[in-house]
């Protein structure tokens, strides 16, 4: 690690510890974009580095809000009673209860999306293209659907998670959730960053440029395509898990299986940063949180209008994204050699 | 959980007659998309968007009075141009670009245009009447709205008139001939830009025709249709591409095998065994096709 990347992660870290005490206002938006970075950061990892473009990173993501909540719950009170109507108004968590609670939930938000995508990865990851896309599109939804029909979580009238207990100060309730979405995000930043250094992340590569290729040379491309989808799905359970607690209520379509908001905006998240960069997801979702809250607030009703048309100019004139633009214009930047002959070349060639 | 169906066998007859009638429909929206996807190699996810919109033409012709028969007529004519306007702004620069693009670019369309529909048309689930009255079959024990036969007769109609069209007019001929081989169409002096101009038009046409047979039928409403669009493509790939009565009759499949997911799983599992079948549909033909992959070497 040189000197200039000390520099810039101790800066963000110190710039992130101290941000909530900064702006007080924002610090729940904040905290979702911590989320959507991870969120974008991990989609990453299986869309922009294996070249598996999933629309269905969201089934993780929302099977991981419904287990934090439902653990969380379920721990102390019967589950069934809480979600049947205002059950939270007459079981109320002690502040252990809660964050055993929450500190459990987390766990198996976790761990349960990582087997899932384990188990159904052969069956999903054998598909190529836009087939992959379209299952896993499918996958998303339907997993919305049913949840809508499963009476113990709610079902179609969602379902309350447990209220921040009181435990003194009103501002209590932002901070917690913001430095447990920030240290998330560290862990994630972290975790990925080692990945990206090991051979895992060239083997991602290959599989990304050449599948059939990668395999002929000896590489078990199912096996690392598997990992590398189960590791996204780590990290989308996790951050659904603190999503349900931040947002504080779960519907099976709006909140947690939202494929048509949350599963599109980590797939544009990435796409306008840069897929297949490590800093470009990150960069892709402050830039979007900036303009969608911006939106949200200025523009109120017509938000979804300038969703759609913001996904479609991003596509069709950004497929590239913000990274891939500045790597063109600064190769030298990114550890590229470039000879100057060969390049006057190729612009008069253009 | 309902096992009715096994118990009366009317509802059984009641059921897959409402499929069949249903799945012409379907067959209709997944032929355009048959059509687009051989010719321009292109997945509409804006497929079920453009076919609630076509609905809501058919549905304002008879807010102002009209019958909603005529929507029939009017609303490919207008989606036809729409579909023309699409392509000329967005599909014609990811035609020849990856496929998640063009994915993704038509996923853009689609959230846009549900949301203009919600914004214009309101969140209410509407339909139009057509005041055609029902029929009963079998000692009364079997209801069969005349919309429903009408809808399918139309859809068959035409059907049959673009399968002619396709292999008549010049038209028909070279949106072929492209399909087959783009490069060699652009050679033999094929206008290939307007081809897929027009082949996007058609299938917008297309879904036009089947949206405001839905509005007559059954009911419409802004966010319904993605489901549409996965229906259509679960058609196309057990069907194959360029395999028309293939499409017909896995068409009427998926229509049965809606109508007895919903007596048996219930309403509200409707849409979700939809998307459950296509996850299981795609995993079975990977499975096939990895089978087959084996045998070669």
């Amino acid at each position: 690690m040189n000197k200039n990347n000390l520099i810039l992660y101790s800066g963000i870290l110190i710039f992130g510890l101290i941000a909530p005490f900064l702006f007080p206002a924002f610090k729940v938006q904040l905290s979702i974009l911590c989320v959507l970075i991870v969120l974008a950061t991990t989609w990453n990892i299986q869309g922009g580095e294996m070249g598996y473009n999933s629309f269905g990173n969201i089934l993780f993501y929302g099977l991981g809000m419904y287990l934090c909540a439902s653990v969380q719950v379920g721990m102390f009170f019967p589950l069934a009673e809480w979600t049947e109507s205002g059950g939270e108004k007459t079981f109320v968590h002690t502040p252990a209860q809660f964050f055993q609670g929450m500190a459990v939930g987390l766990v198996v938000a976790a761990i349960v999306p990582t087997i899932i995508a384990g188990l159904i990865g052969y069956s999903i990851l054998g598909l190529r293209g836009h087939y992959f896309a379209i299952c896993t599109l499918g996958l998303g939804v339907a997993a919305g659907e049913i949840s809508g029909g499963i009476e113990i979580i709610g079902a179609g009238q969602g379902f309350t998670t447990p209220p921040f207990p009181d435990v003194g100060s009103l501002e209590a309730r932002g901070e917690f959730f913001y430095f447990l979405s920030f240290f998330t995000l560290i862990l994630t930043f972290i975790a990925v960053r080692s990945i990206y250094s090991t051979r895992f992340k060239l083997i991602l590569n290959a599989i990304r440029d050449n599948e059939d290729k990668a395999e002929a040379m000896g590489i078990e491309t199912m096996k690392y395509k598997i990992i590398g989808w189960m590791i996204s799905a780590f990290f989308c359970g996790l951050a659904g898990g603190i999503m349900g607690g931040l947002v504080g209520y779960i519907d099976s379509t709006d909140v947690a299986f939202d494929g048509r908001e949350m599963g599109v905006f980590m797939v544009l998240m990435a796409i306008l940063g840069g897929k297949g960069t490590l800093w470009g997801p990150i960069i892709g979702a402050t830039i979007f949180h900036i303009f969608k809250e911006g939106f949200w607030t200025f523009f109120l009703g017509w938000q979804y209008v300038a969703l759609g048309v913001l996904i479609v100019v991003i596509v069709i004139y950004f497929p590239e994204g913000i990274m891939g633009w500045l790597r063109e214009k600064y190769p030298e930047r990114f550890g590229e050699v470039v000879d100057e002959k060969d390049r006057k070349a190729q612009v008069e060639l253009k | 959980m309902d096992f009715m169906v096994f118990q009366y066998p009317m509802i059984t007859v009641q059921a897959c007659l409402d499929g069949v009638l249903l799945g012409i429909l379907f067959a209709l929206i997944a032929y355009g998309m048959a059509l687009q996807w051989g010719v321009m190699n292109i997945i509409n996810i804006a497929q079920g968007d453009l076919v609630i919109l076509g609905g809501y033409i058919a549905y304002f012709m008879y807010l102002y009075g009209i019958h909603p028969a005529w929507g029939v007529i009017v609303a490919p004519v207008i989606m036809y141009f729409l579909g023309v306007l699409i392509y000329k702004l967005v599909i014609n620069k990811v035609v020849d670009r990856d496929l998640f693009i063009s994915i993704l670019a038509t996923f853009g369309i689609s959230i846009l245009f549900m949301q203009l529909m919600n914004f214009a048309f309101g969140a209410d689930v509407v339909l139009a009447n057509s005041d055609y009255g029902t029929t009963m079959l079998f000692n009364n024990n079997v209801v069969l709205p005349n919309s429903k036969l009408f809808s399918a007769f139309i859809s068959i109609l035409f059907a049959i008139c673009l399968v002619i069209y396709m292999k008549k007019s010049k038209l028909g001929r070279a949106i072929r001939a492209t399909a087959q081989n783009a490069r060699a169409a652009k050679i033999l002096g094929v206008d290939t830009e307007k081809v897929y101009a027009a082949t996007f038009g058609i299938n917008a046409a297309l879904c036009g025709v089947a949206g405001a047979l839905i509005s007559i039928t059954f009911t419409i409403h802004p966010y319904m249709g993605l489901p549409y669009t996965i229906r259509s493509f679960m058609i196309v790939i057990v069907a194959g591409l360029g395999n028309l009565p293939g499409v017909a009759m896995s068409g009427m499949g998926l229509g049965v095998f809606e109508e007895f997911a919903d007596y048996i799983l219930g309403t509200e599992f409707r849409i979700g065994s939809v998307f459950l079948l296509l996850v299981l549909i795609l995993v079975y033909r990977r499975f096939k096709l990895s089978r087959k992959r084996e045998y070669l070497k």
